[in-house]
């Protein structure tokens, strides 16, 4: 048995503290360690994107960090995207928009939703589809996805 | 079956000559860890021999791109999206930043760097073909210093490289010379964005009063390594692009392409698609 180690970062702005094996995925830890179940797990290899959180501003997927490269990181999950107890704007289109059936996929959609238009503000839609790429969904089948992205773009303009 | 995380320990020293030292202390102990896209998967599956890692994710020493008149440096740290992000690599080295948009998804791009890319060697990966086209050198570091190789030395067999155990790939260097050529990639797979390759072809060459004056082409998944197909090179390197030189190229690209057989194509659908990217990159250059 190889020991634990001590990782320290800041989640949806709250300063953690975990003990962990160095490569439990972050994924694990924040559903288990955090109770931050909103990150889910599809594939666990990288494929799906449902596990997707934002780390230091960008798009990883958690199945594929291992706790100890969260050091000192800052990590927004989907439990940190809504403002004041209201759903962000982004989660309003998907809402409003059809954008989510059975919910699996929607937290890592909207984290890369957020990711997208932190980049283009007004993404095209061949840059929404590049975007969202890595998020993989069985139920919509990604039309009324891209509607709402397009629709949150929309109202960031505003 | 899924593995047991308390089974494995990583450490990450603080700076890079800590890491270079630990590798020293006892070579082939440690497997370092850049972005974990290909490292995590394994690990996940159950199919990572070692249990020892080292993290360098964290190394600002390996994470930069530097330029100077004559060369741009990439460290080895330096994720596809860093690539993508470049003035200076999409100005004079765009197909490696055409082939790192291609290399999976925003959240893989996000994480997965190029050293990681050229040690994991897949015979598949995607930057390899760019970086054979632009003869791009290889800057290996370890506690003895720093050694430099031509990037087409660095890959040895399948899955095999020159890198010694208790060394790292620093980065790579490409030179500022390719003003005028004209460039071309092109990958085949399933679909666009994050599949492996079937085939991917990186062709560079310099006209010259209507002739081939220099020509570099590069191939992912048609052998056990990527590899410049100088055969190929060879058949139009001087002429001027006719019917008869882009049948001379095809058949030397038939003849040089050994491809796989695996689950994902058959050799001889591999080589046809490799005859058609040389004659649509010869096209290009008309
Ligand atoms: C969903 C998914 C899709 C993908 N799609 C593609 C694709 O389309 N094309 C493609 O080419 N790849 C693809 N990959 C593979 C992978 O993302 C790339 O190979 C990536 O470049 C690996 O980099 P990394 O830093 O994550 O590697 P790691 O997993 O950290 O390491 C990979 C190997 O390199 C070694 N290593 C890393 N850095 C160094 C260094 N500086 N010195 C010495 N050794 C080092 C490690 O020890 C290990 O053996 C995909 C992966 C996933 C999960
Ligand atoms: S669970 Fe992480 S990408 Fe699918
Ligand atoms: S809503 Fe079910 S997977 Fe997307």
């Amino acid at each position: 048995m190889a020991g634990l180690a001590a990782v320290r970062f800041r989640v949806n702005g709250v300063e953690r503290t975990v003990e962990a094996p160095p490569v439990k995925r972050l994924l694990d830890v924040l559903r288990e360690d955090l109770q931050l179940t909103g990150t889910k797990e599809g594939c666990g290899e990288g494929e799906c994107g449902s596990c997707a959180v934002l780390m230091n501003g960008e798009l990883v997927n958690s199945c594929l960090v291992p706790v100890l490269q969260a050091e000192g990181a800052v990590v927004c999950t989907i439990e940190g995207v809504s403002v004041d107890g209201r759903l962000a704007p982004v989660q309003q289109c998907f809402l409003e928009e059809g954008g989510a059936q059975c919910g699996i996929c929607t937290p890592g959609m909207i984290l890369a939703t957020h990711h997208l238009l932190e980049k283009y503000p007004q993404p095209t839609l061949l840059q929404i589809q590049e975007g969202l790429a890595g998020n993989l969904c069985r139920c919509t089948g990604y039309m009324r996805i891209f509607e709402a992205v397009r629709q949150a773009s929309e109202r960031g303009r505003d | 079956m899924r593995s047991n995380p308390a089974h494995y320990e990583m450490v990450a020293p603080a700076t890079l000559d800590d890491v270079l030292a630990l590798l020293a202390h006892a070579p082939g102990v440690h497997t370092p860890m850049a972005g974990g896209t290909e490292l995590m998967v394994a690990l996940g599956a159950g199919r990572l021999a070692t249990r020892r890692l080292v993290s360098i994710n964290h190394l600002r020493e390996l994470r930069f791109i530097s330029t100077d008149d004559g060369l741009v440096t990439i460290g080895s740290g330096t994720t596809f999206s860093d690539v993508r992000r470049s003035a200076v690599i999409a100005a004079e080295f765009g197909l490696l930043a055409e082939a790192a948009s291609w290399t999976g998804s925003v959240a893989n791009q996000n994480r997965g760097t190029l050293g990681g890319n050229i040690v994991n060697a897949s015979p598949a990966a995607d930057s390899p073909p760019a970086l054979l086209a632009y003869d791009a050198e290889v800057r290996l570091v370890s506690v003895r210093g720093m050694r430099t190789l031509p990037y087409r030395e660095f890959h040895l067999g399948y899955k095999k490289t020159a890198l010694e155990p208790d060394e790292l790939v620093h980065s790579i260097v490409l030179p500022r010379v390719y003003a005028g050529w004209v460039g071309y990639i092109r990958k085949v797979g399933t679909r666009n964005a994050q599949a492996i390759s079937k085939v991917a072809l990186a062709g560079l060459a310099r006209m010259e009063g209507g002739r081939v004056r220099d020509v570099r082409i590069a191939a992912a998944s048609l052998r056990e390594i990527p590899v410049r197909c100088l055969a190929t090179e060879a058949a139009v390197i001087g002429r001027e692009i006719t019917a008869e030189t882009i049948q001379a190229a095809r058949v030397a690209m038939m003849r040089e392409a050994r491809p796989i057989d695996d689950i994902r194509s058959s050799a001889k659908y591999r080589a046809a698609v490799a005859g058609n990217l040389v004659e649509e990159f010869l096209r290009r250059l008309l």
